[in-house]
């Protein structure tokens, strides 16, 4: 168990500044969010690919954890859950049990598909139909309110809000409500001393009015007749309509908390990604078709999860080295996502890359997320939104990163639509 | 070659030559036939290769192995005779293989 806070970390072993590849590999702890937020992670990631693709740390404020770099080896690692356990946790650091709430993100199955079954129909393409016109409204008005020839923050203004809006119009939570979803998302997953909670304990009670807020909704929809949304198909659903307050609770949390951040950062990421490679930006504006493949090319190039972790429920031989069970493992997809083996020129961003798909960001396997059309879908409503009005939203500044080697996003990006960039009403 | 007939969800056939090695997958990206994403490459680790099979080709086919079983059973729009194309390799005893296609992958 972990008692490190934020504050700890970052005195430690921040790899800021040092040549990845010198580095003594006995060094590298890329658990440390420092290369993360300083974007210098990209070249220890191609080090450790290269020299040492199933990498042990045994020194780390976290505990000793393997990092698997490659494609193929992760591929290994996903199609094996009998071998690699989502159980207790997905992230680095251990659970305390009486503050974590069961989720089937972090359950092996059978009981993994027996939860995922009951919640998954409300992200199924079919279902998604019934909500992309709803989405299109919200992404024009948030569009359509944007400030011209004056820098603004991409993240909050975009990012940021719109992602708070799908999530409301995912459960119809009340609207004017709606900032308390991404509250609570903040809250589930805080580490206590980085700022917005103190300790575990005041982030399970600030939970418990998200369990209170949605018990409420729940009667509400249990006593209508059943709706598109995610709390009627839940309180209708046979499997799910007698789910203990816990199990309510904790699939609530990580349909918020799954997808909150990720989306944000992959709209963002989509902007940087484009300014970056003008040429792209060419590409996309004199063909608007391209869109579909080019969201998942963000998605890719984002990788708004760098890794998820999975522990050796027994003895097994990975990549030449011999893991015990028990020991933590993290599959970086940041890593796997820029392998040349499995994929051509990965350092590029290409917006009509052939089966751009075949990426990481999603995980494989039983646990590959379930909200993946849900995510491209939104990707590909706001960037047909964006292709109508504006000819471009250009970066004017340098992007803020967030401090986590989890989360891969921004907390800032500095943007300007200028006036000659709009479109004529008839686009 | 063995003859394999895809059916997309609004009805329109693909009828192609494919060859014995190959999976039911495999076989239809090489034809471009849509509506199988395949995004695991083969790996059943995505999904995304869901058919129906024909009820009459089912005990040709045969049951789900192991680890497809799983990845069928988060599929919301599974049925009995669901498969992930991927994992049928096709031989002379599918000859004239019938499969349907879902309205959309997950
Ligand atoms: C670009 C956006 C997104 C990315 C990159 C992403 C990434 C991921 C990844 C990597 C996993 C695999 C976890 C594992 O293997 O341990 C996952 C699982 C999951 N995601 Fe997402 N996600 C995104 C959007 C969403 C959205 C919008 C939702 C909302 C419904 C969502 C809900 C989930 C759920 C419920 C799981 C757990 C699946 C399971 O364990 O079976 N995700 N996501
Ligand atoms: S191609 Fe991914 S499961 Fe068949």
């Amino acid at each position: 168990m972990s008692d490190v806070t934020a504050q700890d970390t970052k005195r430690k072993r921040s790899l800021v500044g040092r040549d990845p590849w010198t580095t003594p590999l006995d060094e590298i702890d890329l658990a440390h969010p420092g290369i993360w937020q300083a974007n210098e992670f990209l070249p220890f990631l191609s080090r450790l690919r290269q020299d040492d693709p199933v990498h042990y740390c045994a020194d780390s404020p976290l505990g000793p954890y393997w990092s698997v770099m490659k494609y193929k080896d992760i591929m290994t690692m996903e199609a094996a859950p009998h071998i690699f356990s989502s159980e207790p946790t997905i992230g680095i650091v251990d659970v305390i049990p009486e503050f974590t709430l069961p989720m089937f993100i972090a359950m092996d199955p059978p009981k993994h598909e027996e939860q995922r079954k009951t919640v998954q129909g409300v992200v199924a393409p079919a279902n998604l139909k019934n909500l992309e016109g709803l989405i299109r409204q919200r992404v024009t008005t948030i569009l359509d309110a944007l400030p011209k020839d004056e820098t603004f923050n991409w993240v909050e203004l975009v990012s940021r809000d719109l992602t708070t809006q799908m999530l409301a119009t995912l459960f119809d939570f009340p609207f004017e409500d709606r900032h308390k979803l991404t509250y609570w998302s903040d809250v589930a997953t805080a580490i206590p001393g980085a700022g917005l909670i103190d300790s575990y304990e005041e982030g399970f009670e600030i939970l418990k009015e998200c369990l209170a807020y949605f018990s409420r909704l729940w009667q509400e929809r249990a006593s209508k007749p059943p709706g598109n949304d995610l709390i009627s198909m839940l309180a209708h659903g046979e499997a799910t309509r007698n789910m203990p307050p816990r199990e309510f609770l904790g699939n609530l949390i990580l349909l918020i908390v799954g997808g909150n951040d990720t989306t944000r950062n992959s709209i963002s990421g989509g902007v940087l990604a484009l300014n970056e490679n003008p040429q792209e930006y060419q590409k996309l504006r004199d063909n608007p078709a391209l869109i579909p493949s080019m969201v998942s090319e963000i998605i890719r190039w984002q990788t708004p999860l760098a890794y998820m972790r999975r522990t050796a429920k027994v003895d097994i031989e990975l990549g030449g080295k011999n893991i015990r069970a028990g020991d933590k493992i993290l599959m970086w997809y940041a890593s796997a996502n820029r392998d040349t083996d499995a994929i051509e020129n990965p350092d590029d961003f290409i917006i009509d890359r052939p089966r751009a798909r075949q990426h990481l960001s999603f995980g494989f396997g039983i646990h590959r997320c379930m909200g993946n059309r849900l995510a491209e879908m939104q990707l590909r409503v706001l960037w047909e939104e964006i292709s109508k009005r504006f000819d471009k939203v250009e970066v004017v500044g340098e992007p803020v990163r967030i401090y986590s080697s989890f989360v891969k996003g921004y907390t800032d990006l500095p943007v300007m639509i200028r006036s000659s960039a709009i479109k004529s009403a008839a686009g | 070659m063995t003859r394999i007939t895809y059916i997309e969800h609004d009805g329109t056939e693909h009828s192609i030559d494919a060859s014995n090695g190959d999976s039911v997958m495999e076989a239809a990206i090489k034809n471009l036939v849509p509506g199988i994403d395949a995004d695991c490459g083969g790996a059943c680790s995505c999904g995304t290769c869901h058919v129906f099979v024909d009820d009459a080709w089912l005990q040709a086919v045969g049951e789900p192995g192991e680890f497809e079983e799983p990845m069928l059973d988060i599929n919301p729009e599974r049925s009995a005779n669901s498969r992930l194309s991927c994992q049928i390799d096709i031989n002379d005893d599918l000859d004239g293989l019938v499969v349907r296609l879902p309205e959309f992958q997950f």
